[in-house]
């Protein structure tokens, strides 16, 4: 009986409270690891003990009155109101103690903005719902996708440790050098995060907003988009890696070799197998947020692919909409996220997957062409 | 709360027509501030039920009871409806059945308009829920609609929000301009505007930040409604547009509408403070002269919402500094309610309760709020559950806490009742555990790193989600209890005087529990 009721008890606690043995009760801020988060936790730190100081003398005179003087204890009521000495004091003394916190808040701002002389230069761009980094010197970039699975965040699957705070491409930095990150979107309003930096900032279509940072110490770092943009603003989280100088430059000359690859892939030809192979990769990530793995959509904001006049009859009308995208809707222009492979093989894949049996391919060196006649 | 009986006792005027023609058609203030107070209530219990939503989705990591798309709806309606719907419209209430007594004016200065502006809320709100049975859903933007995500992708009923924005704000602007003229033309003889009592002053200061803000408000959601509509392109980058503007002219708006739905609950603290320590008001004139204050800074301050968006530091420091600034006009008025209580005789009945509570957990959320004007730590705030929990501790135990200690305290003039002080003590309580348990925690969980309106959230923050459920859904329940206290006091309880609190003090007091139809038809003498 007690056996059963054990375990009665650790089943239901297991499906009441599957991530207590994970989860922690941090209660502050933490530094983080630069000399901005730094700064930024003292000054956090400053003004919260300003506020603790300033909250004991007034509730402890407010709470000195709530007992000591009651009507129930025959307590009698003084009469005075007005006194312009006192509140001319209680006007400045609070001025001159925001004026003593403002000074280093100043100095910590001046130093955020300073974003001069950096060795790296990152231009960081928010799509709904994935980021992209282009490492503008090195001509190359790539989409850092979140990498949980579907079946972790509908509570088919154990979460794992890090759930909803890995990517696919996580961003990689060099540690000890100033990295220079240009912010900006391609679709609504983001906003990139890192706590353990300090550093945030917004994404906004149209502008490019600069901010800076310099890690110290080696190590995978996460946060997540802080502007709510839409549907999955809470699955696009952001993870840099902070590796040390060596590990970075051959890291970057791999990615210049793999860029170079895929230009070449282009060339290659496909076969039909082949490109519904990639196009369904390349469909998961890029268009089933919306469009869901199935095809069937969320109408009317994201219309069903699946038996869809566009996907089935006009091929022209397809490639326009994937390359060029939709305006007005959130239909992205899919023609400078994607390689031509990529364009491809999801175009041919949405031509013949669920029922849309087409028979249709269309080739990389076909989407290129087209893109240069444009 | 509909009774306002009858009596004939002061004059000779006709009594309130009889079924619904009385409600549709009346022009008495007292009718109208009931409707304004009903219709508030039904609001907020409305916009609870989504909060309630949002607690359970945010229980337990992962996605359980609703999908992403209807959570945002979710959050959007629940920020729409509690300001717009439950908040604001409970002080027009409390002006309604308030202000005319306080001065001594036999109504408000414009009574038919003052039907009209009641009338056009039902409406307005009407379109804004229905938007959630449209094809494609309701807002799904958050109550700050921020463009280009309400604009170019925004759902089709965005239209539908944007009507009910401009008719919520048309219903705004007449109010203010009838509680302006009330108040300035309508005062009994010898009443000075230094002798106004403090809620008077309150709401004259608020009138005046409506009439200025509405308008601002009004242009932002019909610049979106070209956009999206006509081919404009204000907010479209890709158009030539400035999606940053945008937010300059929400928040141009949007903050003093924040000092909106709190002058007046710190008028309203104001009264019930020196009655239940039955000792004068410390400091009127500062009092006066802080709001004064508070309300002109409110237009300085509003790129506080924007550190993150990439403003030049210059505009930087500006801002951080006039923020800051509004903490010296609002310690004063802390500093003098608790000199108010210093030495004074204190009970704690229910309107006393609420009135500390409100001075203490309001003053937690300003604090919060000086945290927050420190722009290189807003940097950290910005957007995670700290700014929620600022906001909600502003506006729960600052705003609602306000109106319910007002609630508590003109009860027994309104229905002729005293409310069951103990049914209102266990409201008090319960709903301050569940408040503070509610939004205390979500403190921990900005600071430790999570960002604000996203349906499912890392395992680390797992804890305090479910600990701040416990206590939205305590706090959510104990609502209903209100709502019991206030129908069983309506119905009968013990009679109340014309003063039923020794230390109140205020024209109010003088006319007979509960207040007859028709009062102050001759205006009082004020020494």
């Amino acid at each position: 009986m007690r056996v059963h009721a054990q375990r009665a008890g650790a089943l239901l606690g297991g499906l009441m409270f599957p991530a207590v043995s994970l989860a922690d009760w941090t209660l502050n801020m933490t530094p983080g690891v630069t000399g901005t988060s730094n700064e930024i936790f003292s000054l956090h730190m400053i003004i919260l003990w300003i506020c603790v100081a300033i909250g004991v003398v007034v509730f402890g005179v407010m709470f000195w009155s709530i007992f000591a003087h009651r009507k129930s204890q025959g307590y009698k009521p003084a009469n005075f109101h007005e006194n312009t000495l006192v509140e001319i004091l209680w006007t400045i003394i609070p001025f001159v103690i925001l004026v003593v916190m403002a000074i280093p808040a100043t100095a910590t701002l001046v130093d955020m903005y300073d974003t001069t002389e950096s060795d790296v230069d990152i231009k960081v761009t928010g799509y709904q719902w994935k980021w992209q980094y282009e490492y503008i010197d090195e001509d190359f970039g790539y989409f850092s996708n979140l990498s949980t699975p579907r079946d972790q965040i509908n509570n088919r699957q154990a979460k794992g440790k890090n759930y909803l705070l890995e990517v696919d491409n996580p961003l990689i930095i060099p540690v000890g050098k100033k990295v220079r990150f240009l912010v900006t979107a391609n679709d609504v309003i983001h906003s990139w995060w890192v706590p353990a930096f300090g550093v945030k900032k917004d994404a906004i279509p149209g502008f490019i907003n600069e901010t800076w940072t310099r890690v110290d110490e080696p190590g995978t770092y996460r946060g997540q988009c802080t502007e709510l943009c839409g549907k999955d603003h809470g699955f696009m989280p952001v993870v840099v890696k902070a590796v040390p100088q060596e590990e970075y430059d051959t890291w970057v000359a791999e990615q210049k070799v793999a860029a170079e690859k895929e230009r070449e892939l282009t060339q290659k030809d496909w076969t039909m197998a082949e490109l519904m192979e990639r196009g369904e990769k390349a469909y998961q990530t890029a268009c089933a947020a919306c469009h869901q793995a199935d095809g069937s959509g969320a109408p009317p904001a994201f219309p069903a692919l699946k038996g869809s006049k566009i996907a089935i009859e006009d091929m022209a009308a397809h490639i326009d909409i994937v390359v060029n995208g939709k305006s007005g809707t959130a239909m992205q222009a899919f023609g400078n996220q994607l390689s031509e492979v990529d364009l491809a093989a999801v175009i041919t894949y949405e031509r013949n997957a669920w029922g849309n049996n087409t028979g249709e391919m269309v080739t990389p060196k076909e989407i290129f062409d087209y893109k240069n006649e444009q | 709360m509909s009774a306002v009986a009858d009596t004939h006792a002061q004059d000779h005027h006709h009594g309130p027509a009889k079924g619904f023609s009385r409600w549709l058609l009346t022009t008495n203030h007292k009718d109208i501030g009931t409707m304004y107070l009903i219709f508030s209530f039904a609001m907020f219990l409305l916009g609870g039920t989504m909060a309630m939503v949002i607690r359970a989705e945010l229980f337990q990591p992962g996605l359980q009871i609703v999908q992403p798309e209807f959570f945002n709806q979710m959050t959007t309606m629940h920020g729409l409806i509690m300001v717009f719907g439950a908040v604001m419209p409970a002080f027009v209430g409390l002006a309604n059945w308030m202000l005319p007594l306080m001065i001594g004016a036999p109504d408000m200065a414009l009574p038919r308009m003052n039907n009209w502006s009641f009338w056009l809320l039902p409406c307005a709100f009407l379109i804004l829920v229905s938007t959630l049975f449209m094809e494609g859903g309701a807002p799904n933007f958050g109550w700050t609609f921020y463009a280009p995500l309400s604009t170019t992708y925004g759902p089709p009923s965005t239209t539908f929000f944007i009507f009910a924005v401009h008719i919520m704000g048309i219903s705004s602007i007449m109010g203010a301009i009838n509680v302006i003229a009330t108040i300035l033309n309508l005062r009994a003889p010898g009443m000075t505007l230094m002798k106004m009592p403090l809620f008077v002053w309150t709401w004259l200061i608020t009138a005046f930040l409506l009439i200025a803000v509405m308008p601002v408000l009004a242009g932002v959601v019909t610049m979106m409604l070209m956009d999206i509509n006509f081919g404009t392109s204000f907010f479209d980058a890709s158009g030539g547009g400035d999606p940053v503007l945008f937010q300059h002219v929400f928040w141009f708006f949007g903050h003093p509408e924040v000092y909106i739905m709190i002058l007046p609950a710190f008028g309203a603290v104001s009264h019930i403070i020196p009655a239940f320590s039955r000792k004068p008001l410390f400091g009127y004139a500062s009092m006066v002269y802080a709001v004064g204050a508070i309300a002109l800074l409110s237009f300085v301050v509003w790129a506080h919402h924007m550190f993150t968006v990439g403003i030049p530091i210059a505009g930087q420091l500006f801002f951080m500094y006039a923020t800051m600034l509004i903490a010296v006009p609002t310690g004063v008025k802390v500093f003098n309610w608790v000199a108010t209580m210093f030495r004074g005789a204190l009970s704690f009945e229910a309107p006393m309760l609420f009135a500390v509570a409100f001075v203490i957990l309001f003053t937690i959320g300003g604090f919060s709020g000086l945290m927050l004007a420190i722009a290189p730590a807003d940097f950290q705030y910005h957007d995670t559950y700290f700014v929620v929990a600022h906001f909600h501790y502003v506006l729960v135990p600052g705003a609602i806490f306000g109106i319910f200690a007002s609630a508590y305290f003109w009860l027994p003039k309104w229905t002729g009742h005293m409310y069951d002080e103990t049914l209102a003590q266990t409201h008090f309580w319960l709903s301050f555990i569940g408040m503070n348990l509610a939004f205390f925690p979500m403190h921990f969980l900005g600071l430790a790193g999570m960002p604000r309106r996203i349906p499912d959230y890392a395992l680390q923050f797992a804890d305090f989600n479910m600990v701040s459920s416990v206590g939205a859904f305590m706090f959510g329940a104990t609502q209903l209890l209100f709502l019991f206290i206030v129908v069983k006091c309506v119905r009968g309880g013990k009679a109340a005087a014309a003063q039923p609190w020794d230390g109140a003090e205020g024209l109010e007091w003088t006319v007979p529990s509960p207040a007859p139809y028709h009062t102050f038809a001759t205006p009082p003498e004020v020494k």
